[in-house]
C-alpha cells in the first residue's frame, strides 16, 4: 500500500521525507563534510574535484556547481544541509531562503519586513489568492 | 523530590544568535526583538532554576544522516558549542546534568519512550540562541542543562500527540527523582517559517497565535492537530512547534499562571514566539 503524503499538494514546498533523504544521502553528506575547514578550503580551490570524491549524481553535482538551491532539493537535498555551501560562500540564510523564491535579495528582505509572505493563495497548489 | 516549576517557549532563529555574536542587538532591526525579552530576562534571572531540560533540534550539526533520532537526549558532563561552518558560537560551554538525565532516561524509556542516549554532543544554535534569550551572555550559563533532542528535519517527525505524551512522562522522571531540584522545561522552535523553495518566508501571524492561545488554555486539543496542519499553515520548518509540546506536557494537569507572552516577525526569515508558563 501506497505511503500517505498529503504534504504533496503545497505550492512551492518539498518535504525532506524519508524518500528525498535516500536520493539525496550523498549530497547532504557532501554538505555536511563543509563543516571542517580544511574541507571548505579543497572544495574551494578546486569544486569539481572535490565533488568528484562523492559518489553524488552528476544531476546533483551540477546543481552544486551553479548552486541551484531548488533543484538540489529537487534531487535530495535538505535545507540545514545545503546551509553549509552557503556558509562556506559566506551568504546569511536569509540569502539562501531568498535565492529560490525568484525575488531579488531586496524584495525578499522587504516581504519579511513587511510580515512575511501571506499564508493566503499558498495553502494549495493551483489555489486562487 | 525535583519539581518542575515552569515552561519556557521560544524561536531558537540562527540570525539572533549572529545578531548577538557580532553586538548588533540596538540596531533598528533587531531592537525590538530584544526588547520584547526583557521581561523573560527579568523573570529568568529572579526564577533560577537548578536544572534545565531543553528540548531543541539539531541541525545537520551533530547528526548527519548516518543517523537520526527521534528523541535523543543528551547524558554528558558537558556540550560544546559546535562549529556550524561559521566557527562555533563565542558562548559558554554547556554543563550538563547526567545524573537527572540518566534518571530521566531510565524512567522515560520504562515508560514506552525509546530514547536515544548521547554521551558525546555538540550544541547548536538551537539549544544556545534559547540560552541567550533568556539568561543574555554570561561568562557561564547559569544553570547545568540537559539537552533534549528531537528529529524534525527528516519526515516523519514525531507527531504532536506523542511529543505531549513524551512530557508527561519526563513530568513523571523528573517527580521521581530524589534531590529536590527545581527544573524548567523549555520547548524551543518555531514559530511559522519555510526556509525553502518558492514558498520560502511564509509567515502566518493567526496560525501562530492561534497556537499560543491554545497551547496555554487547551494542549490536549492542540495535541491532536495533524502534522500537515503545521506543515501547510506555519511552513515546512513551522513543524518546529511540535518541540513545544513536549514542554506543555511536562507542566501539571492544573492551568498554568501566563506569566509572559511575545510575538515579533521577522527574525530572519522567521516568527519568534515566548511565552513562559508557571505551575500554580
Amino acid at each position: 500500500m501506497a505511503l500517505e503524503k498529503p504534504y504533496l499538494n503545497i505550492p512551492g514546498t518539498t518535504i525532506f521525507d524519508a524518500e528525498q533523504s535516500r536520493k539525496g544521502y550523498h549530497l547532504n553528506q557532501f554538505c555536511m563534510s563543509l563543516m571542517k575547514a580544511e574541507n571548505r578550503m579543497r572544495f574551494k580551490a578546486d569544486e569539481r574535484a572535490y565533488l568528484n570524491e562523492w559518489p553524488m549524481t552528476e544531476d546533483q553535482k551540477l546543481a552544486v556547481l551553479s548552486r541551484d538551491l531548488n533543484r538540489c532539493i529537487e534531487l535530495g537535498g535538505n535545507i540545514y544541509f545545503l546551509a553549509k555551501i552557503g556558509a562556506t560562500d559566506g551568504k546569511s540564510f536569509q540569502q539562501m531562503a531568498g535565492s529560490m523564491t525568484g525575488m531579488s535579495e531586496a524584495a525578499y528582505r522587504d516581504m519579511m519586513i513587511g510580515g512575511g509572505r501571506s499564508i493566503e493563495g499558498n495553502r494549495y497548489i493551483g489555489e486562487k489568492k | 523530590m525535583a519539581k518542575i516549576s515552569a515552561s519556557v517557549y521560544t524561536s531558537h532563529v540562527p540570525a539572533i544568535g549572529a545578531a548577538i555574536d557580532l553586538g548588533k542587538t540596538a540596531e533598528p532591526y533587531w531592537a525590538p526583538l530584544f526588547k520584547g525579552y526583557e521581561p523573560a530576562k527579568a523573570w529568568m534571572k529572579a526564577h533560577r532554576p537548578d536544572v534545565i531540560f531543553l528540548v531543541y533540534n539539531d541541525h545537520a550539526t551533530a547528526f548527519s544522516l548516518d543517523m537520526i533520532p527521534t528523541f535523543a537526549i543528551g547524558c554528558a558532563a558537558e556540550f560544546k558549542p559546535a562549529d556550524e561552518g561559521w566557527g562555533p558560537r563565542p558562548v559558554p560551554v554547556v554543563k550538563g546534568h547526567p545524573e537527572l538525565a540518566s534518571h530521566i532516561a531510565h524512567s522515560v524509556i520504562q515508560d514506552d519512550f525509546d530514547l536515544t542516549i548521547v554521551n558525546r554532543m555538540d550544541v547548536d544554535h538551537g539549544l544556545t540562541v534559547p540560552l541567550n534569550l533568556m539568561c543574555g551572555s554570561p561568562a557561564a550559563w547559569p544553570c547545568p542543562v540537559i539537552p533534549f533532542a528531537v528529529n524534525v528535519v527528516q519526515y516523519p517527525v514525531p507527531s504532536g500527540r506523542r511529543c505531549y505524551q513524551l512530557g508527561k512522562a519526563i513530568r513523571k522522571a523528573v517527580e521521581s527523582y530524589d534531590e529536590p531540584l527545581n527544573v524548567h522545561v523549555w520547548g524551543t522552535g518555531g514559530m511559522s517559517h519555510q526556509l525553502q523553495g518558492p514558498r520560502a518566508g511564509l509567515i502566518n501571524k493567526e496560525f501562530d497565535n492561534a497556537f499560543l492561545d491554545q497551547l496555554i488554555a487547551d494542549p490536549e486539543a492542540l495535541s491532536r492537530k495533524p502534522h500537515i496542519d503545521y506543515v501547510r499553515e506555519a511552513g515546512s520548518e513551522g513543524i518546529e512547534l511540535v518541540m513545544w509540546l513536549i514542554a506543555r506536557g511536562a507542566m501539571a494537569d492544573t492551568p498554568p499562571r501566563v506569566v509572559h507572552r511575545f510575538y515579533h516577525v521577522p527574525a530572519s526569515n522567521t516568527a519568534v514566539g515566548n511565552l513562559i508558563l508557571e505551575n500554580v
